[in-house]
């Protein structure tokens, strides 16, 4: 594995990896019998994977949530379902490459999938603008959103975003006015809208992308009012204590269900999605089909009723 | 307005050497000192360039509501500590210096007044109470003053004043945006106004849910506003800002204000929109208890 792929914890189990890999083109190359060997090896490496993956810490998670091999947004559509179409432009302005979506079939159930989209090389990462959607990435989200309603199909939200793009055209454009808008218009959505947190859930860039019937996490995202490295730079006047601001901003999809943000978390392949993007688009694939199948037998009046319901009991305080 | 012309004599050009502590103030944008008592009387709007110092929540309850009154609600709603936040001090700890600060529970004022007799769920933010940040308490006052509307079939009117959410409650800030929009789209389907003011400055968490959401949204002159502060926006692209960016005046040439107003002419603005707003709708429908039916004999 190329130098930079992998995470400074996921270190003993890249080595311990090489080495199994190495032993059995050894045995090959020998035409020798190592099957023992071997076989005692992957245990080790299971056991030292599942220890190292126990007890993760918050900013861990972080890193692995931008894991430079973790499935993106496309990577999952192409992953989950078939016949898909993407759908470009907001009308109004451009088509934002930061926010991409269209119309697919998951085992044959049709929605509108849409959600941010990160950039796996540098040339991919300046054309997808690192997943910070502009105004028209929402304008264009919203027109999804209706269009989805008009055709009653559900519609899922894949959150993968470090913020909404910080820059002069973004707010010449609306920035606020373009996330206010989304939250607004989602929150009384005639159809089923699932929103799944898969990398980072960075603060009203997730959001303008973030109200439906269910919120779902992957188990290594995060999600919270403000980047680590933000939070950090303002209250510690230093970026470098990221660790420490995700940490006391309890960013981790287990903080977020014990805050009563997110109705559920959905579990990655022990060491990650990147280790087994199949197994991880497949446990994805099968929570969705539940969920949209729940909510399908809901109308369009309870819908909105319990998702109105839902976000106004977030919130932590008392009479004094 | 008679009082704002009645200010000007009080100008003086010829700054003192030494200030004595509040009858003079430095004017922040032209540096003009000017007599506190004129500023009291223009409501602290420099008579020489217009600049708005910032103000008091109670201040503009006194200069926006009828007899400067509001019956007010939820005043007891404290911020629980949720995440157990701590950076250099304890969360608690900083909530209660804010609070033996300004003397209140946290940023927001909310509760019942009336615009030219006209009544009203009113909504006030304090940036005095750790920059305005909308927090648990903000968006659950808020939450509450839109539902007080929705029983009452009452407009609403929220001035804004915030840097954005409030960071030691984390995503549960977050969601407060959430909340507060999603029950804006509901008073919005049951067809009562709700009038957006925002004053310096309304950005971020705040500016991208219920500051941007109203019927129409005025801005008092030269207040910041946007989603990404500044400081983020000039680290992002590495470049200086442009003179002016970010301004009530930059948004309202982009679109995104209906006009900016004085201060002093706030009052009546609101009143005109409201009077536009609720007039009609008690005609149309004939019911009494639509907004407006009550008020419009008064
Ligand atoms: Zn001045």
């Amino acid at each position: 594995m190329a130098e930079g792929t992998f995470l400074d914890f996921e270190k003993p189990i890249v080595e311990l990896e090489k080495k199994i890999s190495d032993m059995r083109d050894f045995a090959i190359g020998e035409n020798i019998e190592l099957t023992k060997e071997i076989s005692s090896l992957e245990e080790k490496l299971g056991k030292l994977r599942n220890d190292i993956f126990a007890k993760l810490s918050r900013w861990q998670r972080v890193q692995l949530a931008r894991h430079p091999r973790r499935p993106y947004t496309l990577d999952y559509i192409k992953m989950m379902t078939t016949d898909f179409i993407e759908l470009h432009g907001d009308r109004r302005f451009a088509d934002d490459n930061a926010l991409v979506g269209g119309l697919a079939k998951i085992d044959g159930q049709p929605v509108m999938i849409l959600g941010q989209q990160k950039g796996r090389d540098t040339k991919q990462k300046i054309f997808r603008n690192f997943g910070m959607a502009n105004p028209e990435g929402y304008r264009k989200a919203e027109r999804f959103f209706r269009l989805a309603e008009k055709f009653n199909l559900p519609v899922v939200c894949l959150i993968d975003t470090p913020g909404a793009f910080p820059g002069i055209g973004a707010e010449e454009r609306g920035q606020a006015e373009a996330i206010a808008r989304n939250i607004f218009v989602m929150s009384r959505l005639r159809t089923q809208i699932v929103c799944v947190i898969i990398g980072e859930g960075a603060s009203g860039g997730a959001l303008g992308i973030g109200i439906g019937d269910r919120i779902l996490m992957m188990e290594n995202s995060w999600y919270s009012v403000i980047s680590p490295e933000g939070c950090a730079a303002i209250l510690w006047r230093d970026a470098a204590m990221g660790p420490q601001a995700a940490e006391a901003l309890k960013v981790s999809s287990d903080d977020c269900m014990r805050l009563g943000v997110i109705d559920d978390i959905i579990r990655e392949p022990v060491g990650g999605a990147h280790t087994e993007p199949e197994q991880a688009a497949r446990i994805l694939k099968t929570e969705l089909l539940k969920v949209i199948a729940e909510l399908r037998q809901q109308s369009p009046d309870e819908l909105i009723e319990s998702r109105l319901g839902k976000f106004r009991a977030m919130g932590s305080c008392r009479e004094s | 307005m008679e009082w704002f012309k009645k200010s000007k004599p009080g100008l003086v050009s010829q700054p003192k050497k030494d200030i004595p502590d509040g009858l003079w103030t430095k004017c922040k944008s032209c540096s003009e000192i000017i007599y506190t008592k004129t500023l009291e009387e223009t409501f602290w709007v420099c008579p020489n360039c217009d600049y708005h110092f910032r103000i008091s929540s109670k201040k503009y309850i006194s200069l926006m509501l009828d007899d400067g009154k509001l019956e007010e609600f939820d005043q007891n709603l404290v911020s629980c500590d949720p995440l157990e936040f701590k950076d250099s001090k304890r969360y608690p700890d900083r909530v209660k210096a804010a609070q033996q600060k300004t003397g209140r529970n946290d940023a927001i004022i909310s509760g019942l007044g009336a615009i030219d007799k006209l009544p009203i769920s009113f909504v006030i933010m304090d940036f005095s109470f750790i920059g305005g940040s909308m927090g648990s308490v903000v968006g659950e006052k808020i939450a509450r003053a839109i539902e007080r509307a929705m029983d009452n079939s009452l407009p609403i009117v929220i001035v804004s004043c915030s840097g954005g959410a409030r960071m030691q409650e984390g995503i549960l800030s977050l969601m407060q945006m959430a909340k507060t929009s999603a029950l804006l789209a509901k008073l919005a389907e049951q067809g009562l106004p709700y009038i957006s003011v925002l004053t310096n400055p309304t950005t971020a968490g705040v500016m991208a849910s219920y500051a941007s959401l109203g019927d129409v949204i005025i801005a008092e002159p030269g207040a910041l506003l946007g989603f990404a502060g500044p400081r983020v926006i000039r680290q992002t692209i590495g470049q200086d800002l442009p003179e002016g960016f970010q301004s009530s005046e930059f948004f309202l040439e982009r679109g995104f204000l209906d006009k900016v107003v004085d201060r002093k002419s706030l009052r009546h603005t609101i009143s005109l929109f409201l009077r536009y707003f609720t007039d009609n709708v008690s005609k149309r429908a004939g019911d009494p208890n639509t907004p407006g039916a009550s008020s419009s004999v008064a």
